[in-house]
């Protein structure tokens, strides 16, 4: 019983950081209708830039800040000088750039600072608070929920309370409409892919002290177990990426506490072969919308 | 005074024949011009030309005297210009609310905005009671509905409408008219309506232009238009 109420807590956390990363995906799906592969490749080269400057200055918090700022603009220096070039008649050569750019980033990243786990010091402690005798969940676990459920919620509020929310809606449903209502889509596809490129930066610079350190690849398991996450969800919803993704993250952890670490991956594929069989637009696809 | 001036356009998709051939066309201030012509004459593709959805191969489109050319579809219509496209366009995963502030959002800030929103109901009633149903579960009628109030909520110098009449039962068609017809006797609007609906057209024009393989056929006032069985009978099939 101890044990489950601590791997149902760690499992929360972890999931946080899953719907995260998921719901970064959810947003370029549905500001670009592109899955980007590259995710987790621009989101390591923010945490590097978060690594360094928390080196330099000693702050974590500055570190932070300028991860997610490094996020969002490494988002929209790749939407303008690579995506928005390449011809749009089918998804294939936007997924095909963007494994080139995993690539790319992976090997840059590998030359410039070495392939070597360097290890993320939390800015909270990770040893679990104790609660009548029963480990519940670390401060730094705590600090991870916190943090993934504000920016999640601050990002709803963006896109279901404000005016440049309904810009990106609109444009991503429907760009020609939103053309001729005067809305500058492509710089809503710029602002897409910078938000959801920052909350995958947000999503690992949160994951990484939890492993074993920043290397290029730290992030690919997370990208996989995300994009899980949003296919189970259904692109389309980020209610979807929120729900699926705590859910896998306990799922995860259970089976990695009562069966074994190798397990867990099984556990993911296994839901996800489930959700696609028997609900393959996903578990919070919307009905297809009447047309016309 | 030219709202609209089309000047000797030229529109055509690949490297195909052109389907608007030198057209020109000029619209006063305040006219209310009907579009007519089968399907295939090149009405659409006139429409999403002036609005700069399909790029022009030649010629200019001028609003107010100011050349449009080489402006995005964003800046035409943040300089006036409004389309109802066909197929009534409203964003059916967004509400009803949100579409009509969507048309209201370059145009008006703050309080303004609630305020032409509010107008909007006003003018037509059957969408203040559906203000926060989503777009797909309306019917036709309360989409052109939509489409129309969201178009004219940003107060556009020139409305072009693509067939607004297109599926709709007769009743709701002349409604709708009536409400394009008062709009622009009340604001001097400039209308460019495109319709297959000859009859109901030239009942809210005050000219009609007849257009064949993408070029102008025949250039009158609406009621001699209407009077003119033989040019109905040649070019717009009855």
């Amino acid at each position: 019983m101890d044990r489950l109420v601590f791997l149902l807590a760690t499992g929360l956390a972890r999931g946080a950081v899953l719907a995260l990363f998921a719901l970064s995906l959810v947003i370029v799906w549905r500001a670009a209708r592109a899955v980007n592969f590259a995710q987790a490749a621009m989101a390591v080269c923010a945490v590097y830039i978060a690594f360094a400057l928390t080196a330099a200055s000693g702050s974590y918090w500055l570190g932070l800040a300028g991860g997610l700022a490094a996020g969002a603009a490494l988002g929209a220096a790749v939407e303008r000088g690579l995506m928005r070039r390449l011809p749009h008649l089918t998804p294939l050569p936007g997924m095909i750039c963007a494994i080139g750019l995993v690539m790319v980033l992976q090997s840059g990243l590998a030359i410039a600072f070495g392939p070597e786990h360097r290890p993320m010091r939390p800015p909270f402690s990770q040893s679990p608070f104790v609660i009548g005798g029963v480990p519940v969940l670390s401060p730094y676990d705590l600090f991870v929920l916190v943090t993934a459920a504000a920016v999640m919620g601050a990002l709803a509020l963006l896109f279901a309370g404000t005016s440049l929310g309904l810009r990106l809606r609109a444009a991503a449903f429907a760009p020609e409409t939103s053309r001729l209502l005067g809305v500058r889509v492509p710089r809503m596809v710029t602002i897409g892919w910078a938000l959801s490129v920052a909350a995958a930066a947000l999503a690992a610079i949160l994951l990484v002290p939890t492993e074993l350190g920043l290397n290029p690849h730290a992030a690919d398991l997370l990208f996989v177990n995300a994009f899980a996450v949003a296919v189970i969800g259904g692109l389309d919803s980020p209610a979807g990426a929120l729900a699926a993704g705590l859910g896998v993250g306990v799922l995860v952890s259970l089976t990695t506490g009562y069966v074994s670490a190798s397990a867990a991956p099984l556990a993911v594929l296994a839901l996800l072969t489930a959700v696609l069989l028997l609900r393959p637009g996903g578990l919070f696809a919307a009905r297809e919308a009447r047309r016309a | 005074m030219s709202a609209l001036t089309v000047d000797r356009l030229t529109v055509g998709y690949g490297d195909g024949a052109p389907v608007v051939a030198d057209l020109s066309l000029d619209l006063p201030d305040g006219a209310v011009l009907a579009l007519l012509g089968a399907n295939g004459a090149g009405k659409t593709t006139l429409l999403r030309a002036l609005t700069g959805l399909v790029p022009a191969r030649g010629g200019r489109v001028l609003l107010d005297g100011r050349d449009l050319t080489g402006l995005s579809t964003e800046d035409r219509v943040r300089r006036g210009l409004a389309l109802v496209p066909e197929g009534r366009s409203v964003v059916v995963e967004l509400t009803v609310e949100e579409n009509l502030r969507l048309g209201a959002l370059w145009r008006h800030r703050g309080p303004a905005r609630a305020r032409a929103v509010a107008a909007a109901y006003e003018l037509f009633e059957p969408l203040a009671r559906r203000r926060h149903a989503a777009g797909h579960t309306l019917s036709g009628g309360e989409r052109q509905m939509l489409a129309l109030a969201r178009a004219l909520i940003a107060e556009p110098a020139v409305l072009l409408l693509d067939e607004p009449s297109l599926g709709l039962a007769p009743l709701v068609v002349a409604q709708l008219l009536g409400v394009l017809r008062d709009t622009a006797e009340r604001t001097g609007l400039t209308v460019l309506l495109a319709e297959q609906n000859v009859t109901g057209a030239l009942s809210v024009a005050d000219r009609g232009v007849v257009l064949s393989l993408g070029a102008v056929v025949a250039d009158r006032p609406a009621a001699a238009l209407a009077a003119d069985p033989a040019l109905r009978h040649a070019y717009l099939g009855f």
